[in-house]
């Protein structure tokens, strides 16, 4: 399986959390709203400067920015479109 | 615990899931905000009867989660720990059960009864979504009640619910399982704290609590005495545990796990996506339009805020007008009179009277954030204010502090990174609240209106607000405040049609502190400088104006009797005809002043202010008089001539005396005091009070110069405080910049201080606040003088 971080997803594609780099307040924030190891992400969309992007998780939307993007491993499984 | 009929309810539940909405339609306008002892989350509560019972409901804080992480999550769960409510009422959003059932798992563990209301049930409906209500029940071990709080639908179900005790009693908790590995330990920890019998929390909770290493229980724990073994017990168990496992994230896992088996247990269809809010979406975050949309979205607001508000503001101001005409003819002794209507509705009329402004105002914030476009926003335009150094969360701060600072500085809460947050702080008061509104209407009505320039002065202190603020925050995140940015971890909740109620109690909560601020210190200001305008009684004046006005009316008497003696008769009531044409003249003409003092109110420009000004001599009805007895109105003119020429001079006099006595008062002496250190701004001593009583709120200039000009002002002189400041001799459109320059730069209000020192715990940034404050308004209000003096406007 395909693993990258989430900043290195296309908007569209498709797959499940398998890591969190780094043990911090960030982690913790994620974890708190449903980015932990298991769950499926998708990438919606980005912000018109290319910068936050928008996921679905566990059925709902977040914003992140990049820099917290690159601390999430994402096992890819395919894109929607 | 439980009292005869009363039963405490905490209400709990992820931001964004109908909380407050299903609070509103229980408690309705039976509510108490306040805080928190000693931090400052907000606490609201409400009171409910039903069934002859009385409820108490306390709406915790909106969470994810209930980690010792944030100051909301630590006061939701110390609620529900050291209050331990009867019953605890979970919300979660059906349309986004999964994520929401992960507090759900941190709420059971607290041990109390639990209810879970499903809220947004049409959604989740309108999504595909199905869900097994009792199985759901079953994995949480709790009752479930179907709601839609939106359309106030299982209001009445829920409080069926709450008030059969027999069911709350039944309810036995679901235990979150933390496996194998883990169990054991929590096991032994539970049995040792059991046996020390000190410590009140829930037993399974704290030993959970101890296992994670969440600081605030710790440190609690840590406080009790007697409890060194547990402390010991807990960190040797954490000690051997941390080779199997990653403590850090086990837990949360586990709760995670707990959540997802919920979920799948109980959820028969997953359903779509909420169609409708992503079409919505695509649209209003969309890459090219979604910025433009937004900068549209907050011209919209403000314009409206300005044009809506100007029709009930000019209302109120004739309202006032009113009151102010009645007290004045009611009250008898002079000194009251004076207090009454010159300070107390001067002062605060003048500042109620942008009540509608604001009211306004909060009421497009409330729709934006109730929408769930607030939360858009600030994806939309995180990028650019991380370029200055902020978070995009600290555009919804800056974006409150439009209304009032007080919020503003309050929301700042928001951003977990202490350095954000205090940049945030430090910013926020730049920006241009309601509360300087006033004052930037006034000087532009009185030096702008007809130069059609006025809104772009407005819109000019806006940005000038916002550049300030962008730049403190610049420098101090660069400097003061360096190091690591928050992380930028936000839910987009979906687009709501925010209920009516719900706005208007968002809107009603926010205008009401304003009020009260109206009320309290704008009052206590208004009446310190009515004080200092009026006193001291006993000045020494140039000339004896008693003696003066006393000569002219003599002068008068005489010159009318030595005409009417000329037509035959010593006193004017001797010829019924010709008394009644004048007493017709004198009711005409004060009727046409009349018509101008009330079209004086709608003034918006100088230039219409002279043109008013510049009217025929003798009122229009005249010619009426005239035509219908030429011959005694050619009498009476003469006669009517001499008493509107001592009516006029009395009035100067009247003028001059007052303008005598302001020139020697407190206030005068306390402006002269400051005013070799503001001449440079183009200020005089007038302005200088105005300066030193605003410190209380920006919008006591306004109260004040209305104070200051009333009192110079006489009865048969009056218009409105517009007019005044046009045509005093010594204001000028660059004064008025550089005042609407400085007030808007100018130190915090006293509120907004005291929420600083409370939000930044600290004296010392409160004083920086107000310093840089003083400091900068000074700077740039010299720079824009100076700037509009070459530019020719100082004349």
């Amino acid at each position: 399986m395909n693993i990258v971080t989430l900043a290195k997803m296309e908007v569209g594609e498709t797959g499940v959390v398998d890591a969190l780099q780094g043990h911090g307040n960030i982690q913790h924030r994620l974890v708190d709203m449903g980015v932990v190891k298991g769950s499926h992400i998708t990438v919606v969309k980005k912000a018109p400067l290319g910068d936050p992007v928008e996921v679905k998780v566990k059925g709902c939307s977040l914003a992140l920015r990049m820099n917290e993007a690159a601390m999430i491993n994402v096992a890819v499984e395919g894109g929607k479109q | 615990m439980e009292q005869a009929g009363k039963i405490k309810i905490a209400l709990a539940g992820n931001p964004n899931c109908g909380k407050t909405t299903i609070f509103n339609n229980i408690t309705g306008a039976k509510q108490h905000v306040g805080n928190y002892p000693g931090v400052t989350v907000e606490k609201k509560e409400g009171h409910c009867k039903f069934d002859g019972k009385d409820l108490l409901f306390v709406d915790l804080p909106g969470t994810y989660s209930l980690t010792a992480r944030s100051l909301d999550e630590v006061v939701a769960r110390n609620v529900i720990i050291n209050e331990k409510p009867d019953i605890i009422v979970n919300v979660l959003d059906a349309s986004n059960l999964e994520r929401n059932l992960y507090l759900a798992a941190q709420l059971v563990e607290l041990d109390r009864p639990m209810i879970v209301a499903l809220n947004m049930m049409d959604i989740a409906e309108r999504m595909g979504v199905k869900i097994d209500l009792k199985k759901l029940g079953e994995q949480l071990g709790a009752v479930v009640v179907p709601l839609v709080g939106s359309k106030n639908i299982g209001t009445k179900e829920l409080l069926d619910v709450i008030v059969n005790t027999k069911m709350a009693e039944s309810i036995i908790n679901a235990k979150v399982d933390y496996g194998a590995e883990v169990e054991p330990s929590i096991r032994t920890l539970t049995d040792a704290i059991e046996k020390t019998g000190i410590i009140k929390y829930p037993l399974r909770w704290l030993a959970v609590k101890l296992l994670e290493n969440d600081e605030d229980v710790v440190a609690k724990v840590k406080a009790m005495e007697g409890t060194q073994k547990i402390v010991t017990l807990a960190s040797s168990l954490r000690d051997g545990l941390k080779n199997q496992i990653d403590l850090d994230f086990y837990f949360a896992q586990c709760r995670h796990q707990f959540a997802v088996k919920a979920f799948n247990n109980s959820v028969v269809a997953v359903g779509t996506s909420d169609t409708l809010s992503d079409k919505i979406d695509r649209v209003l975050t969309n890459r090219i339009l979604g910025i433009p949309i937004f900068l549209a979205l907050m011209w919209i607001m403000f314009t409206a805020v300005i044009d809506l508000g100007a029709y009930p503001q000019g209302w109120l101001d004739t309202l006032f007008g009113i009151v102010g005409d009645y007290l004045g003819n009611v009250i008898v002794d002079e000194q009251l009179k004076s207090l009454v209507v010159d300070g107390v509705i001067g002062g605060v009329g003048s500042v109620l009277s942008f009540v509608p402004l604001i009211i306004l105002l909060y009421l497009f914030i409330s729709l934006l954030e109730d929408s769930g476009y607030m939360a858009r926003a600030a994806f939309l335009i995180d990028r650019a204010m991380r370029s200055l150094g902020l978070h995009g969360k600290s555009f919804i701060p800056m974006i409150l502090g439009f209304g009032c600072n007080v919020p503003g500085i309050m929301a700042a809460r928001t951003l977990d990174n202490e350095k954000d947050r205090m940049v945030t702080i430090l910013a926020c008061p730049f920006m241009s609240c309601g509360a300087r509104l006033p004052v930037y209407t006034l000087l532009i009505a009185a030096f702008f209106g007809a130069s059609g320039y006025g809104g772009t002065v407005l819109f000019g202190m806006y940005i000038l607000g916002i550049i300030v603020a962008v730049g403190v925050a610049v420098v101090m995140r660069h400097s003061v405040f360096k190091g690591e940015q928050e992380p930028f971890v936000m839910e987009l909740p979906p687009y709501h049609i925010p209920t009516i109620k719900g706005v208007l109690m968002h809107m009603w909560e926010r205008t009401i502190l304003y009020i009260k601020k109206a009320g309290t210190i704008i009052l206590g200001a208004s009446i310190i400088v009515w004080f200092l305008t009026a006193y001291p009684m006993d000045v020494e004046y140039s000339q004896d104006f008693n003696a003066a006005r006393d000569q002219v009316s003599e002068q008068a008497d005489a010159q009318t009797a030595a005409i009417l003696q000329s037509y035959g008769f010593s006193n004017i009531e001797d010829n019924a005809e010709l008394n009644d044409m004048f007493q017709s003249m004198v009711a005409a003409a004060d009727e046409e002043k009349d018509a101008e003092d009330s079209e004086d109110q709608d003034v918006q420009s100088v230039q219409q202010a002279e043109e008013m000004e510049a009217k025929p001599e003798y009122p229009d009805a005249f010619s009426d008089l005239q035509e219908k007895n030429p011959t005694i109105y050619a009498q009476a003119l003469p006669l009517f001539d001499i008493k509107t020429r001592a009516d006029d001079e009395t009035g100067a006099l009247d003028d001059k005396e007052k303008a005598e006595k302001l020139s020697q008062s407190y206030a005068a002496r306390l402006g002269r005091f400051v005013e070799p250190a503001i001449a440079p701004l183009g200020f005089d001593w007038k302005i200088g009070v105005g300066l030193v009583a605003c410190t209380a709120a920006k919008e006591v200039m306004v109260s004040t110069l209305a104070t200051i000009y009333s009192v110079e002002a006489d009865d048969a002189h009056e218009a409105n405080l517009v007019t005044f400041l046009a045509e005093d001799p010594s204001f000028n459109p660059a004064i008025a910049l550089s005042l609407m320059v400085f007030c808007l730069l100018y130190m915090p209000c006293v509120a907004s201080l005291a929420v600083i020192k409370r939000e930044t715990n600290s004296w010392k940034w409160m004083f920086f606040s107000a310093g840089l404050g003083v400091v900068l308004a000074y700077v740039f209000a010299f720079v824009v003088y100076q700037l509009a003096l070459m530019a020719g406007l100082g004349a």
